[in-house]
């Protein structure tokens, strides 16, 4: 096995003596409100949210240079992880404004199809993304940044209101031995935890981009009672742009028309030259390279442990699983506008340095390639994630939250989306608020918290639209009229960027009934109009919006027959004509999302104990200790729990209320 | 849209005296109403006194159905404490079964097991201190229908099903990737190829329907066991029993390679005959296999008919079959009297106690057949043996359950009709193979995940 030289590999018995001498030093002590134990895309979300609620607030990272780093692909968004920035920023996050700042090109994803599934995603210039994130956090009351590594979580021991023995966080210790006490702590360690990365036979015990792993929490976490799993990704490599020949790939451009991610952001700051990708794929000859090098993968050989996602497979996995295919798709993106790097989209791999050179190099314009960074595995301990309540603050220790990769969860996406959540519930609990639970009928957000607290995450989770069940009501372009008041009551959005949507619902929902009501004749003239739009002729009156479900019609044509239209913003116009055209999908949805709620309203006590409830089914009743659902909506999606179960659990709720009322 | 009106089938499913059938919830009232008609035509329920009895028909269009009596309850003074109403029918399991079709058609759904009682319970008609026999009796009830619903379905017709729901998924997983992963997986030409699909899924499932409403989707009946010795006259018995006098509902070659099962009806009876291995110590390995497989259809059966070889020596196999008959209803057999025998009565009376009918019959001669169709009957007037309610209800939620999916994929043919983008599809997909999934007790869980990964390639 070979080290890198900056990696700090010892074992347990060293720590111990290192942490010995480390407490005889005379200790820093510093009080917090907030410590935030890493500076991802997680973190950041998390000490921002923090910080802005007026709680002091510390934000820990291994390298100040590395916060709000990008170590994989160079693009915010996608098919649902776009959904998920929309969602944050109408909630306050930072993700969506920073990578308006920063983004070099833009798309709208699957514009073709139904309004529900339209997803931004955008490229990013990496470095200066970190950079404008960094100036941000920098920058923001309330907020330090300190350069150490978090070793150890401070508790305490202390009965409840209820007289019931708990735990709760007190503090954090550094690597240095210094303690910050605070009230509340955030992990956000990502990948960092006892990271390992493995290229081929040779094995680094360092974070992603070589930066320094974070070895000691772990046994911190271990001694706590909490459950770690291990987790493996993998990233492809990085190649000098002059190596590079373009003209035997085809090139993709950006959209005409760029939609920012912010809902604050100005829609005209967005309209930039934009640089392009480029499409080209692999052949039989870079596959039989892979088959051929197989048991010098760590993978294969079974070096690797951790369990890896199975939606962003290796190359040598695609080839493998998908031997029927004859090419897979390789895109070529910058990785900035500062830099000659660029990335190799759809082909991650932990192959050894020289089968990864001999395999790109089969690819059209590929042929003479210089890596400048090689691909690689990474290897990272994570938490099984049902450990969590749906606030993100563990079950067992108050005032302990995570978020991002350390909860199981992969992107950057997934990250913010949580970091935010956790963030602002570690306020809410100092506060002495309720928490902001969004639920599976609110936002994707909802969605991906639900999922990694009932169920058993057995990869790194990422975010899918097929995972939304009500996906038609949680739209990208109705974050902001689903989030916003949220996002106020909490307190990160402001009375005017809130007013601002009160008032748009008004004109969307005005609008709408005007359509409803303005009857259109079958006269002459319109019959004339429908004919010319190749729409049938009209058999009897009608009204606007009628005519608007034709597929055929949309707002702009019937603009000609509807002239006492009053002129209305772009924004307004696309939600009247999303939910007239699609009332009758929308409508049926809305009916289950009732029903849904329902369960969802019934909670369950968090001192029940299931073994007092009778008739339960042995495997329930283990799923429901190990998994402790807020809700009985929640119990019914935990794999194993019956519906008779859930008629059992109802009976005995109802029992276990009359009896508290006797 | 599924409203939260219950109904089932209140009494025993049988084929004498009357049926109730019960409707609870908001919309009981209504739904009564609309299938419900007095002499003079008239539909009265709406505005019926609580506590009354109507006398009139149920219709389904205008097809008259039933005669019937119809008590109304409002809320809060019912079992429930919800408005209810209860169908008292003429028995007859046909049309008893086709009133709460007509129930649940006309916007009701069926209650699960156990349903009524929770209702009582948690709207607080039921006191506290029968709180734990309520879990109970859901917990048991539960398990039976589960059983029931599993043991009854025909083999072939889950295998129809398992097909039908993999069609469906592999079409759901590849819109999702689709969508989930635009720049590797295109729709272009899609919509055509799904439209030939969900013909085809339609289809389909109208045939299942269709088999459903023959009674054809499950094994109703008495779960009858034939067990013997080798050579004892089992087959000849089942050929007997099968024969063209009687009618044959279906047959189904094994359900197991070395069981053959028979749907009969011996004087209006269903019968549900299967016919096992001989049952002896073996070692050889097929034949093992078979023998276990007998044994676990005894434990099982409603009935078991033991045929005893007369004219060859009780022995440890016949003492084997003793056992597995204990606790059972059984009727014993003693066969081959036509040939010289070797066991007497007396001694069949012995070793069983005397509690088993034993009837003389020769298969070779078809003698003593009368007398056991008498027994079966008796035994089956008397209650001593019975068909489970289950099993007829299980039918019924099976059919929903398809009637479910059939309507979910019309809604997609629409959708596919309205040029709608295939975002729209996915969902009508789901609900159809969601609904398919209840009748061979499967969850959906992770399996829309699982089938993007394996069967198609996403991107990074």
């Amino acid at each position: 096995m070979r080290f890198s030289q900056n990696s700090v590999w010892v074992n347990n018995k060293d720590i111990d003596l290192l942490m010995e001498e480390v407490s005889h030093m005379a200790e820093i002590r510093e009080q917090v409100d907030v410590c935030v134990v890493g500076a991802g895309h997680a973190g950041c979300e998390a000490a921002l949210a923090c910080a802005r609620l007026g709680l002091e607030t510390v934000i820990f990272t291994v390298s100040v240079d590395s916060i709000a780093l990008m170590p994989c692909n160079p693009n915010v968004g996608g098919s649902s992880k776009g959904h998920l920035v929309r969602e944050l920023d109408a909630l306050g996050g930072e993700m969506g404004k920073n990578i308006d700042k920063t983004f070099i090109q833009s798309k709208m994803l699957n514009a073709s199809k139904g309004p529900a599934v339209h997803s931004l995603r955008a490229q990013a210039d990496k470095a200066d993304y970190t950079r404008e994130m960094r100036k941000v956090i920098e920058n923001q009351e309330h907020l330090m940044v300190k350069q150490a590594e978090v070793c150890e979580l401070l508790t305490e021991d202390y009965e409840d209101e209820d007289g019931i023995a708990e735990k709760r966080i007190t503090g954090v210790k550094t690597f240095t031995g210094a303690v910050y006490e605070s009230k509340a702590v955030v992990l956000c360690t990502g990948t960092y935890l006892k990271a390992r990365c493995l290229c081929g036979e040779a094995i680094t015990y360092t974070g992603p981009n070589g930066l320094q792993a974070a070895n000691h929490l772990t046994d911190s976490l271990k001694a706590l009672g909490i459950e770690i799993r291990r987790f493996k990704t993998g990233t492809p490599a990085r190649m000098d742009r002059r190596s590079l020949d373009f003209s035997k790939m085809e090139e993709q451009f950006g959209d005409e028309r760029v939609v920012p991610f912010s809902f604050s952001t100005d829609p005209e700051d967005v309209q930039i030259d934009q640089v392009s990708c480029y499409l080209t794929y692999t052949n039989e000859k870079t596959h039989e390279i892979i088959r051929a090098n197989l048991d010098r993968s760590p993978i294969y050989a079974g070096i690797i442990e951790g369990t890896g996602p199975r939606y962003c497979p290796s190359i040598e996995d695609k080839v493998v699983k998908f031997a029927d295919k004859e090419r897979h798709q390789v895109f070529i993106e910058p990785e900035g506008l500062h830099t000659n790097e660029m990335y190799v989209g759809g082909m991650s791999s932990s192959l050894p340095e020289d089968v990864q050179l001999a395999m790109y190099r089969t690819v059209p314009g590929l042929e003479h390639c210089k890596i400048v960074r090689n691909a690689y595995a990474i290897e990272y301990d994570c938490i099984n994630s049902i450990q969590l309540k749906s606030s993100l603050e563990f079950k067992k220790i108050r005032g302990l939250f995570s978020a991002g990769q350390f909860n199981g969860s992969s992107g950057y996406e997934e990250a913010a989306a949580q970091g935010l959540i956790a963030g602002i519930n570690a306020a809410m609990e100092i506060k002495g608020k309720e928490p902001l639970i969004l639920d599976r009928s609110e936002g994707y957000i909802g969605v991906l918290i639900d999922d990694l607290v009932t169920k058993e995450t057995r990869e790194p989770y990422r975010m899918m639209t097929s995972r939304a069940e009500y996906r038609l009501l949680l739209r990208q372009d109705n974050a902001d009229l689903r989030l916003r008041e949220k996002g106020y009551e909490v307190g990160l959005i402001t009375e005017k960027q809130y007013k601002k949507v009160c008032e748009k619902k008004k004109m969307i929902e005005e609008e709408i009934e005007r359509m409803k009501h303005t009857t259109i004749g079958a006269s002459k003239e319109n019959q004339e109009f429908m004919k010319r739009h190749e729409s049938a002729e009209l058999r009897t009156g009608t009204n606007l919006a009628e005519l608007m479900c034709r597929p055929e019609l949309s707002y702009e044509i019937l603009s000609e027959i509807d002239p006492q239209r009053k002129p209305l913003p772009a924004d307004v116009i696309e939600q009247v004509e999303i939910e007239i055209k699609y009332e009758g999908y929308i409508a049926r949805q809305m009916r289950q999302v009732e029903q849904y709620k329902k369960m969802e309203k019934k909670k369950i006590p968090e001192q029940l104990n299931y073994n007092d409830v009778p008739s339960l089914r042995l495997e329930a009743r283990q799923k429901l200790i190990a998994y402790h659902p807020a809700s009985v909506g929640q119990a019914s999606r935990i794999s194993g729990v019956s519906p008779a179960d859930i008629s059992v659990l109802l009976v005995y709720l109802e029992h276990y209320q009359r009896q508290k009322e006797e | 849209m599924k409203t939260e009106t219950i109904a089932a089938i209140a009494t025993a499913l049988s084929e004498s005296g009357i049926s109730i059938i019960r409707i609870s919830g908001k919309e009981a009232i209504e739904i009564a109403d609309k299938i419900f008609q007095t002499k003079g035509k008239k539909h009265i329920l709406k505005n019926a006194v609580s506590h009354t009895i109507h006398y009139g028909f149920i219709y389904e269009e205008d097809e008259l159905v039933d005669e019937v009596m119809v008590s109304v309850m409002r809320a809060p003074h019912s079992y429930t404490t919800e408005d209810t109403v209860e169908i008292n029918c003429h028995g007859g399991v046909l049309i008893t079964k086709r009133i709460l079709e007509i129930v649940l058609k006309n916007g009701a759904v069926l209650a699960q097991p156990g349903e009524f009682t929770k209702r009582a319970f948690l709207n607080g008609r039921i006191d506290l201190s029968e709180a734990e026999a309520v879990m109970d009796m859901i917990k048991a009830t539960n398990e039976l229908a589960l059983k029931s619903s599993l043991s009854q379905l025909r083999g072939s017709v889950s295998e129809v099903i398992r097909n039908l729901r993999e069609k469906i998924i592999y079409e759901i997983a590849f819109i999702e990737s689709a969508l989930d992963d635009p720049e590797h997986i295109s729709t272009e030409g899609y919509k055509e190829k799904l439209e030939v699909i969900v013909e085809e899924l339609l289809f389909e499932l109208k045939k299942l329907l269709d088999r459903a409403d023959c009674g054809k989707m499950m094994k109703e009946g008495i779960r009858t066991v034939i067990l013997g010795k080798p050579n004892a006259g089992k087959s000849s018995l089942l050929n007997l029993l099968a024969g063209e006098e009687k009618a044959i509902v279906t047959d189904i070659a094994g359900t197991t390679r070395d069981a053959l099962e028979e749907s009969i009806k011996i004087r209006g009876i269903g019968l549900n005959v299967i016919d096992t291995a001989g049952i002896r110590f073996t070692d050889d390995v097929v034949e093992k296999i078979g023998v276990e497989k007998a044994i676990r259809f005894a434990k099982d059966a409603d009935l078991i008919l033991y045929v005893v070889d007369s004219s060859t020596p009780l022995d440890k196999n016949d003492l084997e079959i003793f056992s597995l008959i204990e606790q059972k209803n059984a009727i014993i057999l003693f066969n081959k009297t036509d040939l010289p025998a070797v066991v007497t009565e007396a001694e069949l009376f012995e070793k069983c106690g005397g509690s088993y009918p034993v009837i003389k019959i020769s298969t070779v001669e078809n003698i003593g057949m009368e007398e056991l169709e008498e027994t079966i009957q008796t035994m089956f007037f008397r209650g001593k043996i019975s068909f489970e309610n289950e099993v007829y209800l299980t039918n019924i939620r099976h059919k929903e359950a398809v009637r479910e999916a059939y309507e979910s994929l019309l809604l997609v043919k629409n959708s596919i009709d309205l040029d709608m983008p295939e975002d729209f599809y996915s969902i009508d997909l789901m609900s159809a193979y969601a609904a398919l999934g209840r009748i061979i007790g499967e969850e959906v869980g992770e399996d829309l995940v699982n089938e993007i990964f394996s069967k198609f390639c996403m991107g990074k």
